[in-house]
């Protein structure tokens, strides 16, 4: 009997259950006599047909037309609809190639004598295997629709016209393709004032973070000298800015600086220097002056407490051998601490960099990006989020806006990219 | 001799610079205490010691004029979710990456490094319209569904960073004692991991306080108020005028979470190295 039934599943062909699960999920599962999960399998995919497959192809063709009849269509859910219909699909999609696999490796397995388990152990492996996706599907779902969705939604954005003149319901949104972008090189206003805003992001984040590395650093190797006392204390407070909530701070500053009356030019400029104080907040310059000021206040006492936690782990041989062969102090920094230092910390390093080119709280909160600049429509000190964020919410630009979020996305794909070669368990992930 | 005074100017110099440092972190901070304790609320009349002392404004921060307490309880209601479903969520993602091999996991964690450095100001347009559609612009749910999200990415790193850092012999052991997954996540991940997840609830209640930009974006009304954006729009159109309250204000807030820092500095530390470093 036994023999026999095993002579029956020689003839037992994977191709059949393939070809049979790609017409219909659930047919190859039949074939290969598991009826329960066959027919669980039928009927989700007889669901899907009745009521999503309409929801679907609606959102699918609402992406590719973005309406067509002006006041009943309105393009901006259209858009909405047809990205999570789009991103339904490629899940779907998923599934069904997960259901062919299923088929067919089974069917294999049949054919090369395995007896199928009973129910209860069944599920015992279903539940075995399916557990790991059981336990990321909630966060994932979740970051599908705050992350995901709306980075998609916001690439193709860049691609159409809409802004505060050409706006549902009223009007309909078009694919403009890359009309937007030629109108950023190519018109003046915009021209010039994508560039001086992309000059001054880049000098921003390169001055103000290499700054408060290099303050945090020096702080750092003093405060780690051995005839230098009160250590803990002197620690304490150099990490208090760290501490203090940075919107609070920036706030305070912003009173501080105030041209008329700050304690910056009440207190300290205008007893010093004599004359009417500087003017912080109207003029561009001293505006960037006083931002980057700042932010080295706010960001040295993170690389501070970071750069004395590495100099503590640096093993005294090193040191000694140096004195050993005479090594002058400024030899030792060159060639034991600084490589030391900046081979532990280089991702992080890199990481406050990309914070700073990400920084838009303290930006806005100083002077809202301020100081106007004739000619152009973004303040004197926005750096390319802050212009996105005036874009979006006081000239209702969307699209302009979009377009720029596209392009500093390629730039933190560069972050990105140095990032992946960097992380460790990233390559010990490779291995297995 | 000679070596002897150098070595003295220079531990010299070295206090000097520490104390022009410390002259320069302590400025602002006093000069806002002062601010709070001055009498009346005019920025011009103020000085940095008070002729009188008064606390006044702190009085007007708890009376009914102000939505000050209500910010502040916006703010612990919006922090302590996030904190609390940030543990639970990126917990289970990470055991799952950690100890499961499954279909898309390498991708999977691609991804997740890649969304670690986009803002979540590049998509705030795509949220403001998702939120608006279903009905969740301008609730505390909203946004902390959104920080929730949000979160992942860094966190599931993060701690699938330090479960790799367990041993896998003891949930075999345990697998072996007929516990299931669910019994090993439990019982012998989640204690062994407790450093690394009081590091995530911190990170994670601190980071929705000090927040600006994302509910400048999803909440509108007052009542909904965090305290970043309460206490901005306080100031931002009468700023001379309500700059002494705004002080009391912030100094109820640097306090506390000032205190915490301070005495949670190491945690901190060593949990954004083991992000940097170990993934």
């Amino acid at each position: 009997m036994n023999h026999n039934s095993n002579n029956n599943f020689k003839n037992h062909n994977p191709n059949i259950a393939t070809i049979l699960s790609i017409i219909f999920a659930g047919l190859g599962q039949l074939y290969n006599r598991r009826f329960l999960k066959g027919t669980i399998f039928i009927l989700l995919e007889l669901a899907f047909l009745v009521t999503l497959f309409d929801t679907i192809n609606f959102g699918l063709w609402g992406l590719r037309t973005l309406g067509t009849i002006p006041g009943t269509d309105h393009s901006i859910r259209l858009l909405v609809f047809g990205v999570l219909a789009l991103i339904a699909t490629i899940i779907l999609i998923a599934l069904y190639v997960g259901n062919v696999m299923d088929a067919r490796n089974q069917a294999k397995k049949i054919k090369d004598g395995w007896q199928p388990k009973g129910l209860k152990d069944t599920i015992i492996d279903f539940y075995d295997t399916a557990f790991p996706y059981l336990m990321t599907v909630p966060g994932l779902l979740l970051m599908i629709f705050v992350v995901i969705f709306p980075l998609i939604f916001s690439v193709l954005l860049a691609f159409t016209n809409y802004n505060l003149y050409n706006s549902p319901p009223r009007n309909l949104v078009d694919w403009v393709g890359f009309e937007n972008f030629k109108e950023l090189i190519t018109v003046p206003i915009w021209q010039d004032t994508f560039i001086s805003v992309l000059a001054w992001t880049i000098v921003w984040t390169v001055v103000a973070t290499t700054l408060q590395i290099a303050l945090g650093l020096f702080l750092a190797l003093i405060v780690n000298d051995p005839r230098i006392r009160f250590k803990k204390l002197i620690r304490t407070i150099l990490i208090l800015p760290w501490a203090v909530p940075a919107f609070v701070t920036i706030l305070i500053f912003s009173a501080m600086f105030n041209d008329d009356f700050g304690a910056i030019n009440r207190d300290i400029i205008i007893p010093l220097l004599g004359g009417e104080g500087i003017p912080w907040l109207s003029e561009p310059f001293y505006a960037r002056t006083a931002i980057i000021l700042i932010q080295t206040w706010l960001g040295f006492p993170f690389i501070f407490a970071l750069f004395t936690g590495v100099l503590q782990s640096i093993s005294k041989d090193w040191y000694e051998a140096a004195d050993v062969d005479g090594g002058s102090r400024f030899q030792k920094f060159r060639f034991i601490t600084f490589p030391h230092v900046m081979f532990a910390t280089a991702p992080l390093l890199i990481m406050q960099y990309a914070q700073n080119f990400n920084n838009f709280n303290i930006i806005y909160l100083f002077n809202e990006g301020g100081p106007p600049v004739r000619n152009q429509n973004a303040g004197g000190t926005d750096i390319l989020i802050s212009w996105v964020y005036k874009l979006t919410f006081e000239t209702n630009n969307y699209a302009m806006a979009a377009v720029i979020s596209l392009i500093m996305g390629l730039i933190i794909s560069g972050f990105a990219f140095y990032q992946f070669r960097q992380t460790k368990s990233f390559k010990e992930e490779g291995e297995l | 001799m000679n070596q002897k005074q150098k070595s003295k100017i220079e531990v010299t110099l070295m206090y000097l610079v520490i104390l022009i440092t410390s002259i320069i972190i302590f400025y602002p901070l006093v000069w806002t205490v002062g601010m709070s304790l001055n009498q009346g609320t005019s920025l011009y009349s103020s000085s940095l010691i008070p002729e009188n002392f008064s606390l006044e404004h702190y009085k007007w921060l708890f009376s009914d004029e102000s939505d000050y307490l209500l910010w502040y309880k916006n703010s612990l209601i919006v922090s302590i979710s996030v904190a609390a479903g940030s543990v639970i969520i990126t917990s289970l993602v990470a055991y799952a990456f950690s100890r499961y091999q499954f279909v898309g996991k390498k991708n999977a964690l691609y991804i997740f490094l890649l969304l670690q450095m986009f803002p979540v100001m590049m998509a705030m347009v795509a949220l403001y319209i998702f939120l608006n559609m279903i009905g969740m612009l301008d609730t505390l749910t909203g946004l902390i569904l959104v920080y929730l999200g949000g979160q992942i990415p860094f966190n599931a790193w993060l701690v699938k960073g330090y479960f790799d850092t367990i041993p896998r012999e003891l949930d075999e052991a345990a697998r072996i004692d007929g516990a299931g997954h669910l019994r090993v996540f439990w019982s012998v991940m989640l204690p062994l991991a407790k450093p690394i997840l009081a590091v995530v609830a911190l990170f994670n209640f601190m980071m929705p306080l000090f927040d600006f930009l994302l509910p400048s974006i999803v909440l509108s009304s007052q009542d909904n108020y965090t305290l970043a954006v309460g206490l901005f729009n306080f100031i931002n159109d009468r700023f001379a005028n309500n700059f002494t309250r705004f002080a009391a204000g912030s100094i109820l807030i640097a306090v506390p979470v000032a205190t915490v820092y301070l005495f949670l500095q190491r945690y901190l530390i060593s949990g954004l190295t083991a992000g940097g470093t170990k993934g």
